[in-house]
């Protein structure tokens, strides 16, 4: 078995387990970023998702200075294509990182990448929240808190856990653009260890992680969303 | 003194084409503690619109609104704080059509959550709102969710909600027209006996006019933004001065379903269908019989009813009179005359033109 599979994946065994170009290593830098900018990204996203529901006309507070204000803000940053804002927003992420390279420093375009295409989907996820409940609970003398907790957020949490999922698997995906700021991660084996170097056997291996990570993603937030939800069964 | 004062309330909305939708225009409403008031007219008569100015659900384009005696609305401008409305309004109640439960919380979450700043503890809260689910005789689906409930059981923990707070006020926005006439029946006994143990006063909204006839002491008949007239019950009922009101008062459906499974063509000139209503008590039970002794018309049939208003024998007729003008003129008075309320229909139980 162990021989057959030096056999045919030479390279993967040369990268190693642990050390710099360790699968160990890329693994880990991969989870590290998914992780920390769907942190950053996701808080980011819900309050500008929630921000956009609540002033807008018909909404609870309605704002048009704050409606229009996020709402330009999430269009442009929707619009700059991620490999040209790792490039754009350099010079913040030094500020913010202290460096504009490596794991850290790919957080913050990733949380910016992430959070405007979140945004939106939240906002799209909350507006689903039937109107009359909105004003059931304004006639029962509830707060705004109240309404954005448990009434926008908590009805809304099986599609909210929906689309999370979504923007995780699309996160996942721009952390492995974030390779070519030398941030690591599996996405960056996949190219720089593999495409480049013709070790056609690294990328596979790589690709191969790639899917089943995004692959266990999916199965947690189908999950997630099926058990959420009691609202018609 | 009213416990809702509406005055010369109007709201208007902003139509497409830049137009102005008058949906409420100069409504003078005065309900008295303790009152039924139904509220009813036909789909977008503006009867949602005007309820929802009582808790500022709606906030009206001009006139005064007063509840309880604070005042909400003077000459259009808001006078109450956005903290005060919130407090004021867990002191008014409301239902709605689609019952509007949260769905991810179950059935004693959902009354609990109207607790939430009732300054009790968490034991106490949920103490509250398991015997509020015993007063809708639903205590057993507490920890049920609301999809797992028939409609009128999501619309009685929606009733359990709504008096969390003790409210004095309860507002039903179409409770029961979501519901079959079995369940519909059951809400209405409900609000009746609720209304008498909490000492509560009850808008009712409805485009049904036999669910007002059940449980109503006062009426107000909306057409196209406007009251167009309003009362007593048996006053509106026996009395009804505007011609939408005498059709609206018969029991409408009914009689329409009755005309449409009549299946009648089209009447020729010398026949006329009329709604008759009146008190049986104050009527002789030979009308029909006279019609012809004295006028010499053949009246026939098409439908008949008594209900009781407040313990009062109702009765509702209709009859198809086949004579010519003049005689159909004589029949409307000789009716009048013996204190019954006449309405001319066509054939499909609209009022005739
Ligand atoms: N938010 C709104 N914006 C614009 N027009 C509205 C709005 N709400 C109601 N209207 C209009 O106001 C009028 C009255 O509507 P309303 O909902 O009060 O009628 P209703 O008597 O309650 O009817 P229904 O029996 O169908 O519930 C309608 O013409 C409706 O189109
Ligand atoms: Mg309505």
């Amino acid at each position: 078995m162990s021989s057959w599979f030096n056999k045919v994946f030479p390279n993967v065994i040369n990268l190693g387990w642990t050390g710099d170009t360790g699968w160990a290593s890329s693994i880990y830098q991969t989870l590290f970023m998914t992780f920390w900018s769907a942190i950053f990204g996701g808080i980011l996203g819900i309050v500008f998702g929630v921000i956009l529901v609540l002033t807008k006309e018909n909404g609870v507070k309605p704002n048009k200075f704050w409606f229009n204000l996020c709402d330009k803000i999430v269009s442009i940053f929707r619009a700059i294509p991620f490999i040209i804002l790792l490039a754009f927003i350099a010079p913040v992420t030094q500020i913010i990182a202290g460096t504009q390279i490596g794991m850290n420093a790919a957080l913050v375009p990733l949380s910016l990448g992430v959070f405007p295409f979140y945004a939106r989907q939240v906002q799209v996820a909350l507006e689903s929240v039937d109107q009359g409940k909105i004003e059931a609970a304004q006639s029962l003398g509830a707060t705004t808190w109240d309404i954005i907790f448990n009434v926008y957020l908590n009805e809304a949490r099986s599609e909210l856990a929906r689309v999370s999922t979504v923007t995780i698997i699309s996160l996942i995906g721009l952390t492995a653009m974030a390779g070519a700021i030398g941030s690591g991660g599996l996405g960056n084996t996949a190219i720089s260890y593999g495409y480049q170097r013709f070790n056609n056997d690294v990328t596979f291996v790589a690709t191969l992680l790639v899917v089943i990570l995004i692959f266990i993603v999916q199965i947690i937030g189908d999950f997630l969303a099926k058990h959420l939800n009691h609202q018609n069964r | 003194m009213g416990i809702i004062e509406l005055q010369h309330v109007n709201v208007d909305f902003p139509d497409k084409k830049r137009e102005v939708v008058h949906a409420v225009h100069d409504v003078n409403l005065t309900i008295e503690k303790g009152d039924i008031y139904g509220v009813v007219g036909f789909s977008g008569a503006g009867k949602s619109t005007l309820v929802r100015t009582i808790n500022l659900l709606q906030k009206p384009s001009g006139g005064n609104i007063k509840v309880n005696g604070t005042d909400f609305i003077k000459d259009g401008k808001q006078v109450i704080s956005n903290k005060d409305l919130q407090l004021a309004r867990r002191k008014i109640g409301m239902i709605f059509q689609n019952f509007n439960l949260l769905n991810e919380i179950t059935v004693v979450e959902n009354v609990a959550f109207a607790l939430k700043h009732s300054g009790l503890k968490d034991n106490e809260v949920e103490e509250k709102s398991l015997k509020l689910l015993e007063l809708v005789d639903l205590k057993e689906k507490a920890e049920f969710y609301p999809a797992q409930l028939s409609g009128g059981q999501q619309q009685r923990v929606a009733i359990a909600r709504a008096l969390a707070n003790e409210p004095d006020i309860l507002i039903s926005d179409e409770a029961t027209s979501a519901l079959d006439p079995q369940n519909t029946q059951q809400i209405l006994d409900l609000l009746k006996k609720l209304k008498d143990e909490l000492n509560l006063t009850i808008v009712l909204i409805t485009h049904e006019m036999s669910a007002v006839k059940k449980i109503c002491d006062k009426v107000a008949v909306m057409q196209q933004g406007e009251i167009i007239e309003k009362g007593n019950l048996r006053d509106v009922v026996l009395h009804p001065k505007n011609t939408l009101t005498k059709s609206f008062v018969g029991g409408s459906l009914e009689v329409i379903n009755t005309l449409k499974s009549l299946n009648l063509s089209n009447l020729n000139d010398e026949e006329a269908i009329y709604q008759l209503i009146y008190s049986v008590a104050n009527v002789t039970k030979t009308i029909i019989i006279d019609l012809y002794r004295e006028i010499g018309v053949e009246a026939s049939m098409l439908y008949g009813n008594v209900e009781l208003l407040d313990d009062e024998p109702i009765g509702t007729l209709l009859v198809l009179v086949k004579g010519d003008n003049e005689k159909q003129q004589q029949t409307v008075q000789f009716l009048e005359k013996e204190q019954v309320a006449v309405t001319r229909l066509n054939e499909k139980g609209d009022l005739y033109e």
